[in-house]
């Protein structure tokens, strides 16, 4: 039973992870229909940035910012200068040209940070907590993590809902040619976009480094499985990848708890595919499938 | 509202990735009148509309605002310069309230006057002002064409341009809405630009009317005289 | 046999040209047959590869069998995405997979070579088949993601089961100069021989497939699938037989370069690697055989010049120099998608076309680039391809006929 505990916070810890990437899917796909395959490498950029920093002023939280700020720029520049030229072309050009993001921002990181495995430091400690005499296994840093990616995600909330700017966001992302005619700056609030993406990307490579030590291919599979939790939530559905991030976690925690860790990540292929074949628009979606 | 400006579109060459729709139009909207551009499909209404609001960048000719020339910027600065286009087929934002939509129109007012402007508009179409808070989608189609007319007030515009308002609503709210258009001209002095099939209705409200076949204009003369020409009327209006 | 006609180019009616460079013309009778030139241009290419390997050293025998190896799985994966339509950023996995059942058959049940390649090319093509079906109905970005997923994954296969598997140390795959070659013939030039040749047999049977009817559906698959359902065509195994093939054409590069290197191990076999089988394709020009052969042979041979360059001018150390090529596939990728649509084929075209007269050639095969129901934003995107829009004017009855199969 207290096993089972553990499994599951550990699991909605890793879940939050998921559903960070999820996120900022989610936020680039409503508002340019393109699907981000550089998210997991631009995290891990920034991510790389922070440690540096960390190196160089032994400071976590001046590196953590710098990080979030990172994450804001990358995506900016990105979608300015590249994606900007695909917007409007057929998918396969978008889908080629993220995956050239991704590959060349691995190499990269490559050649400027070296391909060894780095660890990487964590905020608060790593000890266990626990209630009275009953060892909870999750540590400060894993309730850390849950709180980082709830309040960014309900910070965007907000601003999505109930400012101007999030106004314009969303008829942007709606309905783009209307927006034109009504002033929206559409360019811009695609870049917007696609930096609070890079913003949340940030985030999550800052939050699970330390457990996966950070190397160029670091984030591959946690974004494989971030994106399995979009895919989850239905590509359309910011609540969908908050919610399919965690039921992912929980779920590859108990297979990887019970069975094995090593199965973790195949279980991950199995459940994508298994969600691809019989629901492909996700559990809260209630959009047909979309022909893209 | 602010100033009616007046619309000269001179000489304009439009078309889509090569195929010209438009040959050399030029039309003048006067500043606070109605002219209706009349025609049959595919004569180029919409083309022009799209051409004036940045939408299609032309190939030749000048789109002047009260003298500027606005031909070939882009869509969001041709409305922040004071022309509102209100799409065929409406472009009601479904996903967004009733409230939102209109909010998105007043982004482009001053702040300090969004809240009265607001409540303007829901004194006008008062329609609205009951389901501000539900979804755009749920709203029938002559609310949606008050709606997106009311959004389009919102920008607070200098020219209103109007493409086919009357699109699959049921004639008692096609009266309905082309009502509205004469008080909004009567009561703001704006100038409007209506495009429109429903011939014989848009020259019911309208000043002057221009007839548009095969993107050139083939008649340009005060609706009246327009509506009295029979030979015109059955060739090109269908009525 | 056709009259001699006094253009030196001349249209066959009812099959494509083939697109081998620019201004390269095939005489009349020769057109008429399509298995029969392609036989011609696979004899010719032997010859001409036995020529080069004899004449230069070891290492270019070696540099011939990779090329050889890559060349073969970025034909099926240019296939895929050009033909049918479908995005693969996984076919490293297949590749994996003929190298790893080839080794194993080596090992533990010593078959002789040429069954070998056999077997695991058909172990290929039947994972290819599984993960066609699982995704028939994918389309776009959730099919890219079901393949990333799958190169992802599968290294962990092997630290799994990694008693049978080697773990990461992997298998090992040594083979032999078969003796009725004589004692002096070089392992090396044995391997070269044997890749070139069993890629040019792929290839053949490629260009072959690609011309035939089953190509003809899956363009018309990849161009409308609603309408192409409705012209009677099954969509989904047309998808699923597209995958089938790229995988087993990756699984035969995987069991060719596995004997070249003479190990299988997951390092082999990265993310990296399929994605490098992407910029091939996408080098060479999505659809294209000939850009298959640019590209692979591109992308073997630049990256250890680009090393040592880079290298020799201080920017990079040794250790962190294998990032580059890395760099550069991600650079060509987001530029030849940029730039030029239709990659070096296209591009070439579009340099060389307008001097020598192509005559009423179609394009070997569209590219995302020029799909005309892109979206028109402003109307002053001109479509990607002007030329070919004009071509089409000049175009003659047949290939209008052609045309309209395809659209």
């Amino acid at each position: 039973m207290v096993e089972f505990l553990e499994f599951t916070l550990t699991g909605l810890s890793a879940g939050m992870i998921y559903a960070a990437i999820a996120l900022s899917l989610v936020l680039i796909w409503r508002g340019t229909r393109v699907l981000n395959y550089s998210q997991g490498a631009m995290a891990m950029l920034t991510s790389f940035i922070a440690l540096e920093v960390v190196y160089a002023t032994g400071n976590y939280w001046l590196a953590f910012a710098i990080a979030m700020v990172s994450g804001l720029g990358l995506g900016a520049v990105v979608e300015r200068i590249v994606v900007r030229q695909v917007t409007g072309r057929p998918p396969l050009n978008a889908v080629i040209v993220t995956i050239g993001l991704l590959i060349g921002i691995e190499g990269l990181a490559g050649l400027f940070f070296g391909g060894n495995n780095r660890s990487f430091p964590e905020p608060y400690s790593p000890n266990g907590l626990s209630i009275g005499k009953v060892a909870l296994g999750i540590t400060r840093n894993d309730i850390f993590i849950g709180v980082a990616v709830l309040a960014a995600a309900g910070l965007l909330a907000v601003v999505f809902q109930y400012t101007s700017i999030g106004l314009r966001l969303r008829a942007t992302a709606f309905n783009s040619p209307v927006a034109r005619l009504l002033g929206v700056r559409v360019g811009r609030m695609l870049t917007l976009g696609w930096a609070l993406a890079g913003l949340l990307g940030a985030l999550a490579g800052m939050l699970v480094s330390p457990s996966t030590l950070l190397s160029p291919n670091s984030m591959d599979a946690i974004f494989v499985l971030g994106f399995t939790a979009a895919v989850i939530g239905g590509l359309e559905s910011p609540v969908g990848a908050v919610v399919g991030g965690l039921i992912l976690g929980v779920v590859l925690s108990y297979a990887g708890g019970y069975l094995g860790s090593e199965v973790v990540n195949l279980f991950g292929l199995a459940a994508l595919l298994l969600v691809l074949m019989l629901r492909p628009t996700g559990l809260f979606s209630s959009a047909p499938a979309r022909r893209v | 509202m602010s100033n009616p400006a007046s619309l000269e579109v001179r000489e304009v060459s439009a078309g889509y990735g090569g195929a010209p729709v438009l040959r050399s139009v030029s039309i003048t909207a006067p500043a606070g009148t109605i002219t209706a551009v009349l025609g049959a499909n595919g004569a180029g209404k919409t083309t022009l509309l799209r051409a004036i609001d940045g939408s299609i960048k032309p190939s030749g000719g000048q789109i002047r605002l009260d003298g500027t020339d606005l031909a070939g910027a882009p869509p969001e600065n041709v409305s922040r310069a004071g022309i509102a286009h209100v799409p065929e087929g409406q472009g009601v934002i479904t996903e967004l309230t009733v409230a939102e939509n209109l909010q998105l129109g007043l982004l482009l007012r001053r702040r300090a006057d969004r809240a009265q402007a607001l409540a303007d508009l829901y004194q006008r179409f008062s329609v609205l002002a009951d389901r501000r808070n539900m979804a755009a989608g749920t709203l029938s189609g002559g609310e949606r064409q008050m709606l997106v007319i009311a959004r389009a007030l919102a920008t607070d515009p200098r020219v209103l341009l109007l493409d086919e308002p009357s699109l699959g609503l049921a004639p008692k709210i096609v009266r309905d809405v082309l009502d509205l258009i004469k008080r909004l001209k009567d009561d703001t002095n704006l100038t409007i630009i209506l495009v429109e099939q429903n011939a014989r209705s848009a020259l019911a409200i309208a000043d002057t009317g221009i007839v548009l076949n095969l993107g050139a204009v083939v008649a340009t003369a005060p609706a009246g005289q327009l509506a009295a020409d029979e030979a015109l009327r059955r060739h090109y209006l269908g009525f | 046999m056709a009259t001699p006609s006094p253009t030196p180019r001349q249209a066959p009616p009812l099959s494509d040209q083939v697109e081998f460079g620019p201004g390269i013309s095939v005489s009349p009778w020769l057109a008429r047959s399509t298995l029969l030139r392609h036989a011609v241009f696979a004899i010719v290419g032997a010859v001409a590869l036995g020529v080069i390997s004899v004449s230069l050293g070891a290492y270019r025998d070696f540099q011939m069998a990779t090329v050889a190896a890559n060349v073969v799985a970025v034909a099926g994966l240019t296939v895929l995405i050009g033909l049918s339509g479908q995005i693969s950023i996984g076919n490293g996995a297949f590749m994996a997979v003929g190298g790893y059942v080839a080794a194993l058959l080596f090992i533990h049940l010593h078959w002789p070579l040429e069954l070998i390649i056999v077997a695991a090319t058909v172990a290929a093509a039947l994972v290819g088949a599984v993960f066609g079906i699982a995704a028939a109905r994918l389309r776009g970005p959730y099919l890219a993601g079901a393949t990333l997923m799958l190169a992802v994954a599968l290294p962990f296969f092997a630290t799994r089961f990694s008693g049978v598997l080697g773990g990461d140390q992997g298998l090992g795959f040594f083979i032999t100069v078969p003796g009725f070659l004589g004692v002096n013939f070089s392992l090396s030039r044995w391997q070269a021989w044997l890749s070139c040749g069993c890629g040019l047999i792929a290839l053949l049977l490629l260009a072959n497939l690609v011309r035939s009817r089953v190509g003809r559906s899956w363009r018309a698959v990849r161009d409308d699938e609603v309408a192409a359902a409705l012209a009677g065509i099954n969509v989904a195994r047309m998808q699923i037989l597209a995958f089938i093939v790229s995988a087993a054409c990756a699984g035969l590069g995987g069991v060719l370069l596995a004997i070249v290197v003479g190990t299988v191990s997951p390092g082999l076999f990265t993310l990296s690697l399929s994605i490098q089988l992407l910029t091939a394709a996408v080098l060479g020009g999505l659809g294209s055989l000939a850009g298959a052969i640019w590209g692979g042979a591109l992308l073997v041979l630049a990256p250890t010049y680009l090393q040592d360059v880079v290298v020799s001018h201080g920017f990079a150390s040794q250790t962190t120099s294998s990032s580059i090529p890395i760099v550069a596939y991600g650079v060509v990728l987001i530029v030849v998608m940029l730039i030029f649509p239709r990659g070096i084929q296209g591009g070439l075209s579009r340099l060389v076309g307008p001097i020598i007269r192509r005559g009423d050639d179609a394009p070997a095969a569209p590219t995302p680039g020029d799909d005309p129901r892109a979206v028109l934003t402003r109307g002053d995107d001109p479509p990607r391809s002007p030329r070919e829009r004009t071509s089409w004017r000049r175009r003659s009855p047949a290939a209008d006929r052609k045309e309209k199969g395809r659209r």
